[in-house]
């Protein structure tokens, strides 16, 4: 139907496109959810590229005066060993951002592969595709990554990132399928298929382009979700073994007894950081969803 | 609806195998050896070390061609020994496992069940009531983003620390042994109630929001604008689409029981419940390998059980699936 | 008179306004009679159909009335309004596939519905069975999902569905666009059967497809811009219509079963105003090739032969 409007009335179709467009972004810069959500998410990513730059403490260093509070000299205080839990801090957010976007992006890309190819293919590939889907999200991710952590004695934020991304895309590409299944059956997915063109550039041309925001969306969950397991495998020791980060914080806390001494500056920050990211990432996902279903907007 | 069955148990035959296959892998592939390990902490004389390494090779089967052992390994655990512990030698690693169970399902199966009810309640009780929906939601995303053990962290700081109403740390209080005793009992209670609260409150805070949403993606769908027309009360619209938003809930319970079990897990470590959590932790940093291998073997076993209970849940309130015209996506 | 409606205007709520999407329709419905209401699409007639049943939250009532059966119907209090829908006012959607809870026994849902609006099952159970036969439905259909069921199938369920309760006035609202010929003939049928059988007192069928209308129509009105412009008996509009703009139409429909939407552009140059700020005069003059000076006055919608209406100068 577009098309057809497309080839009588050019500024017509142009209109409504651009309409569409102007609407999205009039109503995205009014969304209070969109807004905070992303203030909070700019403010955070700032400090984690700016902030390591504000201090001269190596994170895992011993600085300072063991265990003291929050101070002038120590914004966030140290730990029980003298290190600076603000250069920890930063350095951690560092981490968490890199995790997110690394793991959030590998499991995006598989996610769509894999439920772009079942939900249009159908059939024999589809069966497949929901077996390997299947047997993936039940599998303990622990145990996995005990095995790989065997081998990578020597583990960074980039394996852990890959490893997070590789076991974290199941429930995105069934989401994927069923959308894509459904975008299937659309008369313009058929045409581009009577017209000959070849698999991929529907996908990409016609089915993908018509669930972008849907993808946009899918990413930011799985974003939030792989800092949340990047935290779970740090706080057990499986995370990266070089430099900081924010679920090893609570975990070195933790260990350290801080709870019993009342030491709250040295775990608030890490958790809350964390929550930060993921509840600003979260709270952004719901204005987006409601800037592009007018449906849901509250009126 | 057969062929629905069928399918659903090749699929998780086929991945029990694969999942025991790699925790078979677990002690195998680590690096070093844990005989090894466990020897050079009880400082042998050299010789004596020999003569010990083949007797526990020997004792933990790791003597035999690697196919072997693998074949070995599915026999035995057919017959339920999943073999010794190192670092509790010689306690078989059942027993070990089977003291910790307890406290890990007391722990898991009430938070798990009771945030889905009480989440899904809530959230669609909120969805569509602004006053709700701007006060309340709110917290149901901070608790939805918490990791886990900070959660858990911060009401053991709160309530455990600062304001000493419930124990830190433990199963059960130091001085007791466990028995059905008022006391004992009292203590369990006391000890369950903050990692519990912890693990409940993240769940609880996730199925609101994903409630709140659902219902209102029913309300604005075709059916219920048809009901609307007919001069329906929202009270039935309302129930319709509590109905059909619970579907996907169903199956959003089944895709998150891996990250609930983790999150159980680390909460355990947190407040050194005496659950499978910790006693993962311990295998860990005691480089107990067959410890390790049996606590996985459980949560896999766990975590397809409870998955193939969802399945079967699923078709018992999905009529779509149960009129076999078409097969549940999940 | 059953149905009467006077100068009813709805708008849009939207950013940059209101968009006067229906604005000044009047128009009588006689008993047993079936009106055509045709037109481009964002004519206003989707508009007009909404408001007869329930005005939502983007919607906004500006004025005008509504009577049925000589009592005014409370078209801006949805509460008391919910009690009018179903008994004398009731709705054949054109989403009509989809219309049913899909995971609910369609007897299931007819009693849940029946119950909420305090009618005893009992008491109408048996005629829904009676109506499911006569539109060709064998009753077993109570025990199925809608999924179950064809489009076909389902198309007919939400029909007697909707005219269960004998309505003084029923909206079909595009029940043929998603059917092939064939089924759209039946539906056609159908509406007319419910009709002769008096089911439903007045009916208003909307549609993109003139050529249905000429098939089940006893009158039809055409709408522009947010309002009427032309009203008459079937065969009056299609072999006497006034206004330009219905014969601008008629001749952009080569064959019967063409539907004029997709054609509309080549047919009739231009485009229809915008309806945030219309302009004042006839909101068809800039596409119309008989405008001349006077058209910057608004025309009035008058008789101009008996049981004929139209809004234009030329008329």
């Amino acid at each position: 139907m577009t098309d057809a409007n497309l080839m009588t009335v050019p500024d017509a179709a142009a209109d409504p496109a651009r309409r569409k467009r102007s609407e999205a972004l009039y109503f995205a810069v009014r969304n209070p959810k969109l807004i905070v959500g992303g203030t909070v998410l700019v403010a955070l990513l700032l400090l984690a590229i700016v902030g390591p730059y504000l201090t001269d403490n190596p994170p895992n260093d011993y600085v300072g005066p063991k265990a003291s509070p929050p101070s002038g000299d120590y914004w966030f205080g140290t730990t029980t060993f003298g290190q600076d839990v603000f250069s920890q801090f930063v350095h951690g957010l560092r981490t968490t951002f890199v995790v997110g976007v690394l793991g959030g992006g590998i499991a995006a890309l598989i996610g769509m592969a894999v439920g772009f190819t079942a939900g249009y293919r159908g059939g024999r590939v589809d069966e497949f595709l929901n077996m390997v889907t299947n047997i993936v999200l039940v599998i303990p991710t622990l145990a996995v990554l005990l095995v790989v952590s065997a081998y990578l004695k020597a583990r960074g934020v980039l394996v852990e990132g890959l490893f997070v991304g590789f076991t974290s895309w199941p429930w995105a590409a069934r989401a994927i399928r069923a959308q894509t299944f459904s975008l299937t059956a659309r008369d313009f997915v058929d045409l581009a298929r009577l017209s000959g063109l070849r698999t991929r550039r529907i996908i990409f041309r016609e089915i993908a382009p018509n669930m972008s925001s849907y993808l946009v969306m899918t990413w930011i969950l799985l974003f939030g979700g792989s800092i949340l397991i990047a935290a779970t495998l740090d706080f057990i020791g499986l995370g990266p073994t070089n430099g900081t980060s924010l679920g090893l914080m609570m975990n070195n806390a933790v260990l350290w007894s801080a709870l019993q001494l009342g030491m709250w500056w040295w775990f608030i920050p890490p958790g809350l950081g964390i929550t930060a990211v993921v509840g600003g990432l979260y709270i952004m996902n719901v204005g987006l969803d409601e800037v592009f279903n007018p449906r849901l907007r509250e009126l | 609806m057969r062929r629905y069955f069928t399918r659903k148990f090749l699929i998780y035959l086929l991945t029990f195998f694969f999942a025991v296959s790699i925790d078979w892998a677990i002690p195998r592939f680590m690096p070093g050896d844990p005989v090894q390990s466990m020897l050079s902490r009880a400082a042998l004389h050299p010789e004596s070390a020999t003569a010990m390494y083949d007797y526990y090779s020997n004792s933990f089967g790791l003597d035999v061609p690697i196919w072997r052992q693998y074949l070995n390994f599915w026999g035995s655990l057919l017959q339920g020994d999943l073999g010794t512990s190192v670092w509790l030698y010689p306690q078989p690693v059942s027993s070990v496992i089977a003291n910790a169970i307890p406290y890990t399902l007391a722990l898991m199966l009430p938070a798990i069940l009771l945030s889905w009810w009480a989440g899904n309640s809530f959230g669609a009780f909120a969805a569509r009531r602004k006053w709700l929906d701007n006060t309340a939601l709110p917290f149901a995303y901070i608790l939805n983003s918490m990791p886990y053990m900070w959660l858990g962290i911060l009401l053991a700081w709160l309530l455990g620390s600062v304001l000493d109403i419930f124990p830190l740390s433990g199963g059960y209080g130091y001085g007791l042994q466990p028995e059905w005793s008022l006391e004992f009992i009292g203590s369990l209670l006391k000890h369950w109630f903050l990692p519990f609260a912890s693990l409940f409150l993240v769940g609880f805070g996730g199925w609101a929001i994903g409630m709140r949403n659902l219902i209102i993606y029913e309300l604005e769908s075709d059916y219920s604008h048809y009901l609307t027309a007919l001069g329906a009360p929202q009270r039935l619209i309302r129930r319709y689409a509590f109905r059909n938003a619970m579907l996907p809930q169903v199956t959003g319970l089944a895709l998150q029981i891996g990250v609930i079990v983790a999150g159980a897990l680390v909460t355990e470590i947190v407040f050194s419940y005496p659950g499978l959590g910790n006693l993962i932790l311990q295998a860990i940093n005691n480089e107990d390998y067959f410890l390790l291998q049996g606590a996985f073997l459980f949560i896999i076993i766990g975590v397809l059980i409870a998955n193939f209970v969802i399945d079967m849940v699923y078709v018992l309130v999905d009529p779509r699936t149960r009129t076999g015209m078409r097969g549940a996506t999940s | 008179m059953s149905v009467q409606v006077k100068d009813l205007k709805v708008y849009y709520r939207t950013l940059r306004g209101d968009v006067r999407a229906l604005d000044g329709a009047s128009f009588t419905i006689a008993d047993g009679e079936i009106m055509g209401l045709a037109g481009e699409s964002g004519c206003g007639k989707s508009t007009l159909g909404r408001s007869l049943i329930a005005i939502d939250g983007r919607m906004r009532y500006v004025g005008g009335s509504v009577s049925l059966d000589g009592a005014a119907l409370p078209l801006d209090d949805q509460a008391a309004m919910a009690r009018h829908r179903f008994t004398a006012v009731s709705l054949v959607p054109q989403y009509a596939m989809s219309a049913m809870n899909p995971t609910r026994k369609i007897g299931k849902l007819v009693t849940d519905l029946l119950r909420s609006r305090g009618i005893a099952p009992d008491t109408v159970l048996g005629e829904f069975r009676r109506r499911l036969e006569l539109v060709g439905l064998s009753t077993d259909v109570l025990a199925r999902y809608p999924i179950e069921l064809s489009g076909g199938m389902k198309q007919r369920v939400v029909m007697v569905i909707s005219t269960l309760l004998d309505p003084s006035l029923l909206v079909a609202d595009e029940i043929t666009s998603a059917l092939d010929v064939s089924t759209q003939k039946a539906v056609a049928e159908a509406v007319v059967e419910f009709r002769d059988r008096g089911f439903v007192a007045s009916t208003i069928v909307i549609t993109h497809d003139l050529s249905i209308l000429v098939q089940m129509a006893d009158s039809i009105m055409i709408m522009y811009a947010g309002k009427p412009v032309e009203r008459a008996s079937t065969d009056a509009v299609v072999s006497s219509s006034r206004h330009p703009y219905t014969r601008l139409l008629l001749s952009s429909l080569p064959e019967v079963g063409v539907r004029y939407e997709e054609h509309r552009l080549s047919g009739i140059a231009g485009r229809p105003p915008s309806l945030l700020n219309p302009p004042p005069g006839c909101r068809f003059r800039d596409r119309c090739p008989l405008a001349f000076a006077k058209c910057a006055e608004e025309p009035p919608f008058v008789e101009v032969a008996p049981g004929h209406s139209a809004a234009c100068w030329k008329a």
